[in-house]
């Protein structure tokens, strides 16, 4: 026979019936239920098959312990989550419901990507409580009478834990009336807050509590929790042992306390005719409560009185177990093989274990954090040792929290409850036909793992639990060894001739229960998966249909395609106009640091390759930085704006680590120096106007301004005033023209690209991206940080000695007289001109000698390309290019292998192919 | 995630840091002075201690201070109460 | 019933190895049973002929980063000094199964590794360049050819750092970590080579700055030479000799789902936005991430590391959505200034290290006992380890992972 719903008993509301499929079979089941209850109310045995023996399996459990019955979910909204504990799903409307032969399976909801949305939650508390069973309750009523700032999570519906499963009483009256009034008293506390649905899943350093709360009502699927807490209580309860013997896997077979939960919680009848086989009290009212449901009690097997269940018989259901030699007919075989107290968070918070004797299993030792344990999770296992405890302990963390005097309030009287005694634990029942047996002696039943397996592992050679775990795979499933732990590791001692507790047991890993990915990544998706940054003159770059790219964090415009345009011809396009007419481009993303203090000079030589103490006021610069390897890590163009304040540029990538280079050297290396350096990048909006006319840009916009090549020479700066705004106008050049980069407030930065758009409209100022503007750096040969570099180049191999100071130290400076830094045949910085002007090495590619043979491997490579393009000024494909020895080179052939098996022949040649005498930057 | 106790800002979360290495490492007065195997110390080596670490965190996120804290690498314990300004 | 049982895993061989009880001396004394160890001990005795030698393993054989990392084997690194150990290790990857006669769950199933910026793509395209003309078979893939390998990549332009092309090394792939460290020691065992477990090196004695042995938990132990193959603890071993190595030991946290029917073919990893997957055998999804910043010893990292990896695995593969995450666990890697490994003799004569492999020393195991062996067996460093001389770091002649290659994974 198979489970039945009762007339009535139950927690469950049987007034809202609620339909669901399993494997396609319409059932129905009621609000209360979770999906097993259900389940077995409809009858249904076989719910999984053992993953590598296909055998029948049903359930074993009502917690999150189960290991057999695990199902795919399909939810109304079409989301199917794999791989589900049945024992845990709630039931709802509409799920359709399929079991799994081991494996669950990944779908999408049709094309669309599955946005379900979690939410994270930050919380602080001085006293968290991991359980709302009777020693949770007791230490939340402690610690939240306190006055501490308390939380009391649970991973159940309700609050109650074991109770809600058994028929205590406490002072005379139904338990539940009393978890009621708590629970009412508790959500009375304004410094309390009680999380249902909520597992605690993780335990980390420094009172890091992970919860993950599930919200079926919310908007949000559920919530995670990262909650920092002065104090904890683990009241986390114990899960019930099943025992090994051949066959023990059959359905019908479950935990005694399983079978009492799904009896008295939810109604359902589990069978009809039951054998109990267990080794201590926990079991000692079964009998009588599954008689008053009508199921006849066939034996009780105690293995105290020295009896065993050693196989059972049946196909999908349980007929018969063979007791002490003799078969009993039966369906159903309750079984309890001890209790393993839920140390997994103890154990993850780093708290020590030790083996109990009497109970047979593993108790918390000594806690390395603010962490207490009540309860059974503590080795205590009577109802009214559970509320004492547990009312003693919260009132002790609240206590060392700071709230209250430590004492313990007066809990209601249990009446004796479900003491367990001692146990008398059996690790697995010897068959009568000796060990080919153990094949069918199940310890892990998710991971269809047997005696046989561990019987094999110890053979092998293999002493440590962990490798017997490894090599069984016992406790690595989903269950995470919560039945089979402790068991495998006895039954293994014993193989090895030690003590049960001898082995100790795997580490117990984060997380608790298995929690989806999308709980965990929550809303950090999509677009917020990083911050985009964006310019104050991005609404223009995209109503003139700029294409992007991601630079770091940044969106640039890579190129202003116009219609039907390709982006090679609007490169070219955009490069011409900057070369012939005037050009402008956003360069607001470049990073800017304000630095100000008498020192700012000294502190800029010492972070500079060059030399900055000594530049004008009005002047600029440009500055190469190395770190202390020698390796160049940033450049770009520092002014000086007063004696003690100078505006320094960054790449856009670097802004942030710059940043932090310069306070790191001032704060721990130089706190003498009397410098303060300040980002400014998102303050400044920075319109780049480039070309031969930018000039007569400038004029219009800022008439006051003398803009002669005398009056405001290259490499200086102006504070003035353009297009009525206040504007700080560099005279700087990263392209070789005649250039200005006007700088104003990031709230003017539209109004000033506006501004410059309609200057520039007669000379055709033409906007260009950073494809652009890479070209025209390249034909200069001026280098990008990151393109040309990679960490492993020095401002020497750039060919900029020029900018290395001989006289003053600088950060790095020591390692650029190292043997390696001295070689000769260090790759250095090169263009190359191909053969074939039309013909464009791919960036990346790597360079060989000419002459070289490519048909063996390796081929001996002596450089590779950093950029590559298309020049319009030179009407010619051109390259940079790191070469050994490079700088010896310029006029030999140089050759580029593809990836086609062809190959692009080049001429080296100085790296700067454009207007090498700069005759172009005056205009 | 770890509590870091900026001394200037209070306990923070481990995310607003920026972790800096080994404390107390000076920059050599004369790096030229130094032949290459002491400059190499300098610039790779730092201690790899298995247990109490005197080290550096910036509060990056917060009030961009370096400063020292002396932590155990075995159990993430902070060990001194009051880090270092 | 919907599906099909999953495949069973190989059966372990019925034997092992012996656990003897240490000898009072022996030729070479390898610090460290973890995968490289017992690989140096495997290739000492197999193509030196030096058996008379000790693995002493603190805890139990292959439990620390060998049974903790994700297992992703490929060659396809920038540097030809790189190039040249992976792909030898590579090489030795193939053979392993025949040779070692242990299925070791080598799949060669490809690596892929994405670009989400230009920066991305050219470096990409530097390492496949250099990766072909040093014989390996590295690819570049558009996003059409990502799509027909790895179907269930999101390559739609709307996610934050769009996929505009990856790297892809076809003979890259998995292994099972604990069958191929099983396989080493089973076969270094069967040649002599003594495996001592729960036996922690507590001192090396130096006589005359040569290395003579060392002090253990279960007594002292004579060498000929020692070898420290300690991996995130070489320094502290390296430390008892008065060696100093230029490594920082930090977290580097693993996680691995449930078993899922299988959905993803190959191995994606991607340095940008730091994640990395595959889908093993029995078909868990088996996810790594980037380092924690800070130096531990703790097997233990910070949660905010999982949280950005799954936020970055989503984006990526959206149909992962609803897989769950069964465990997470860290290692403790070994890093060096610049990601690449430290291998030959120490300032401390018959003292050698093998470390520094960082986040990427699974892959590398065979190469990485090979290459130590025969340094052992000459006290000269072998031809590919030459260029990982410690020395390295006081001449300038770093070879930086680091920065162009990209990943160190």
């Amino acid at each position: 026979m198979s489970g039945t719903r009762a007339p009535s008993d139950g927690r469950i509301d049987r007034n809202r019936p609620l339909s669901f499929t399993f494997d396609g079979r319409a059932m129905t089941g009621f609000a209360g239920d979770t999906l097993a209850s259900a389940l077995m109310a409809n009858g249904v045995d076989v719910i999984g098959r053992g993953i590598y023996t296909g055998r029948p399996r049903g359930i074993v459990a009502a917690g999150v312990e189960e290991p057999n019955a695990i199902v795919q979910v399909e939810r109304a909204d079409g989301v199917s989550e794999p791989s589900l504990r049945a024992t845990t799903v709630e039931l709802e409307e509409g799920l359709r419901v399929q079991s799994l032969a081991g494996r669950g399976r990944l779908e999408s909801p049709g094309d669309a990507v599955d946005a379900g949305r979690f939410d994270a939650r930050y919380a602080h508390c001085d006293v968290l409580v991991v359980g709302g069973g009777p020693a949770g309750l007791a230490a939340a009523l402690a610690a939240g009478r306190s006055g501490a700032r308390t939380i009391l999570v649970d991973a159940d519906t309700e609050l109650g834990g074991t109770l809600l499963g058994t028929r205590d009483e406490l002072d005379r009256e139904p338990a539940l009336d009393w978890v009621r009034a708590a629970a009412g008293e508790l959500a009375a506390l304004p410094e309390t807050t009680i999380l249902l649905r909520a597992t605690a899943i993780a335990y980390h350093d420094h009172q890091d509590i992970l919860v993950a709360e599930r919200r079926p009502d919310a908007r949000t699927e559920g919530r995670l929790w990262h909650i920092r807490a002065g104090q904890v209580v683990l009241a986390t309860g114990a899960h019930e042992r099943l025992i090994v013997f051949a066959d023990n896997d059959r359905p019908g077979i479950m935990l005694a306390s399983a079978a009492l939960t799904y009896l008295h919680r939810y109604g359902v009848v589990p069978g009809q005719r039951a054998v109990i086989y267990t080794t201590n009290d926990s079991t000692r009212t079964a009998a009588a409560e599954l008689t008053e449901a009508g199921i006849e009690i066939v034996d009780v097997v105690d293995s105290r009185d020295g009896r065993a269940v050693s196989g059972s018989e049946g196909g999908d259901r349980l007929e018969a177990v063979v007791v002490d030699g003799e078969r009993r007919g039966c369906d159903l075989l309750l079984v309890s093989g001890g209790w393993n107290p839920v140390v997994h968070l103890f154990s993850q918070s780093r708290g020590s274990l030790r083996w109990d004797d009497g109970l047979a299993t593993y108790l918390p030792e000594r806690a390395v954090q603010a962490t207490h344990v009540a309860g059974s999770a503590n080795g205590v296992f009577d109802l009214d040792g559970c509320l004492r405890e547990g009312a003693a302990v919260g009132a002790r963390a609240a206590a060392e929290a700071g709230f209250g005097d430590g004492r313990p309030p007066v809990m209601p009287a249990a009446d004796g409850g479900t003491a367990i005694g001692r146990v008398a634990p059996i690790w697995f029942v010897p068959a009568p036909e000796g060990e080919t047996a153990e094949a069918r002696m199940f310890v892990d039943l998710e991971r269809d793992a047997t005696v046989a397996d561990i019987r094999r592992a110890t053979g092998a050679g293999l002493a440590s639990i962990e490798h017997i775990k490894r090599y069984t795979t016992i406790g690595t499933a989903g269950d995470q060894g919560k039945t089979s732990g402790v068991v495998a590791s006895a039954v293994a001692a014993a193989l090895l001739g030690q003590e049960p507790g001898a082995l100790g047991v795997p580490t117990f890993r984060a997380p608790y229960v298995p929690i989806s990915f999308a709980f965990i990544a929550g809303r950090d998706r999509g677009a917020l998966s990083d911050p985009i940054r964006t310019t104050s003159i991005q609404p223009w770059h995209v109503a003139h249909g700029a294409v992007f790219e991601d630079v770091g964090q940044w969106k640039r415009p890579r190129f202003f395609p116009r219609a039907g345009e390709s982006m090679d011809a609007a490169v070219l396009r955009e490069c011409a106009a900057a070369r012939t007419s005037v050009g402008v481009m956003d360069a607001s993303t470049l990073g800017k640091i304000d630095l100000q203090g008498p020192d700012a000079g000294d502190f800029l030589d010492r972070v500079y390759t060059n030399g900055f103490a000594k530049l004008k006021v009005g002047s600029c610069r440009y500055g190469v930085m190395c770190r202390v390897d020698g390796m160049v890590f940033d450049d770009g163009v520092t002014s000086r704006l007063a004696d003690d304040r100078f505006h320094m540029t960054t790449t856009t990538g670097n802004a942030a680590p710059v940043l932090d280079h310069l306070e790191e050297w001032l704060q721990t290396e130089w706190p003498e120096l009397r410098v303060r350096a300040t980002s400014v990048t998102e303050q400044w909006a920075t319109v780049a106007v480039v070309g031969p006319r930018s000039r007569d840009v400038l004029a219009v916009l800022a008439p006051e301004l003398d803009v002669s090549a005398d009056g405001f020479p290259f490499m200086t700066w102006r504070e003035s005033v353009v297009a009525g705004l206040p504007a700080r106008v560099f005279r700087i050049s990263f392209s070789g023209e005649l250039a200005y980069e006007i700088n104003v407030s990031t709230w003017h930065g539209l109004a000033m690209w506006e501004e410059v758009m309609a200057a520039g409209e007669r000379f055709g100022i033409t906007p260009y991206g950073t494809e652009a503007m890479h070209v025209l750096r390249a034909e200069k040969g001026y280098p990008i940080i990151g393109q040309e570099t990679d960490g492993t180049v020095t401002p020497q191999d750039l060919g900029m000695e020029w900018v290395v100071s001989k006289t003053k130290p600088f950060i790095g400076s020591r390692s650029h007289r190292r043997a390696e830094n001295r070689r000769p045949d260090r790759k250095q910085l090169v263009a190359l001109l191909p053969l074939n002007p039309d013909a464009l090495i791919p960036e990346g590619n790597q360079l060989v000698a000419a002459g070289t043979d490519l048909g063996s491997r390796p081929v001996p490579m002596i450089g590779h390309v950093t950029s590559s393009y298309r020049s319009a000024f030179l009407g010619r494909t051109f390259a940079l290019a790191l070469v050994r020895g490079g700088r010896e080179r310029h006029g030999e052939a140089i050759v580029a292998p593809l990836a086609d098996g062809t190959t692009i022949e080049a001429w080296i040649t100085d790296p700067v192919v454009v207007d090498p005498d700069n005759a172009r930057r005056d205009g | 995630m770890l509590l870091i106790t900026c001394p200037h800002c209070g306990p923070r979360d481990e995310v607003e840091f920026r972790y800096g290495g080994q404390a107390g490492v000076a920059s050599p007065a004369d790096p030229e002075a130094l032949d290459d195997a002491t400059w190499a110390r300098y610039v790779f080596f730092r201690d790899n201690p298995k247990g109490p670490f005197a080290e550096r965190w910036v509060h990056a996120a917060g009030c961009r201070r370096w400063f020292d804290a002396v932590r155990d690498t075995v159990t993430n314990q902070f060990l001194d109460p009051e880090p270092r300004r | 019933m919907a599906a099909t049982p999953s495949p069973h895993l190989p059966d372990h061989p019925a034997h092992l190895w012996r656990n003897p009880d240490p000898k009072p001396a022996y030729d070479v004394v390898i610090v460290g049973g973890g995968g490289h160890g017992l690989a140096t001990a495997y290739y000492l005795a197999k193509n030196h002929g030096i058996t008379n030698v000790a693995v002493l393993e603190r805890g139990w054989l292959a439990g620390g980063n060998m049974a903790r990392n994700t297992a992703i084997i490929r060659s396809n690194y920038l540097w030809d000094e790189s190039a040249a150990i992976y792909e030898h290790s590579l090489k030795l990857w193939e053979e392993l199964p025949a040779e070692l006669d242990y299925d070791i769950l080598f799949s060669q199933r490809g690596v892929m590794n994405l670009a989400h910026s230009l920066g991305d793509v050219r470096a990409g395209q530097r390492r496949v360049s250099a990766n072909r003309l040093n014989g390996l078979d590295g690819e570049w893939l558009e996003p059409d050819d990502i799509a027909r390998i790895c179907p269930i990549v999101n390559l739609s332009s709307d996610v934050r750092y769009p996929v505009l092309g990856a790297t892809f090394q076809p003979r890259g792939g998995i292994a099972k970590h604990d069958h191929v460290a099983w396989a080493y020691a089973r076969a270094a065992d069967a040649l002599g080579v003594d495996l001592i477990q729960g036996c922690e090196v507590t001192g090396i004695d130096v006589a005359d700055g040569r290395a003579v042995g060392v002090q253990t938990s279960r007594g002292p132990i004579s060498a000929g030479r020692v070898a420290i193959v300690a991996a995130g603890h070489a320094s502290l071993v390296a430390a008892m000799a008065g060696v100093a190595l230029p490594l920082q030991s930090h977290p580097l946290q693993a996680l691995v789902s449930e078993l899922l029917e299988p959905i993803h073919p190959t191995v994606v990893m991607s340095n940008a936005v730091h994640v990395y997957v595959s889908q093993a055998h029995k078909g868990e999804l088996v996810m790594g991430a980037g380092i924690d910043s800070y130096n531990s010893y703790a097997q233990r990292g910070s949660f905010h590391v999982i949280e950005h990896q799954l936020a970055a695995a989503l984006e990526l593969f959206p149909i992962f959505a609803r897989a769950h995450v069964l465990r997470t666990w860290a290692g403790i890697v070994d890093v060096a200034p610049d990601a690449s490994p430290i291998i030959g003799p120490t300032p401390v004569d018959e003292l050698f290290v093998n470390c520094g492999w960082g986040t990427g020393g699974f892959k590398a195991t065979p190469a990485s006992g090979w290459v130590m062996a025969a340094t052992l067996a000459t006290g000269e460093p072998q031809e590919l380890a030459r260029p990982y001389a410690l020395e390295r770091f006081t001449t300038g002649a770093l070879i930086d992972e680091h920065g162009a290659a990209g990943v160190a994974h």
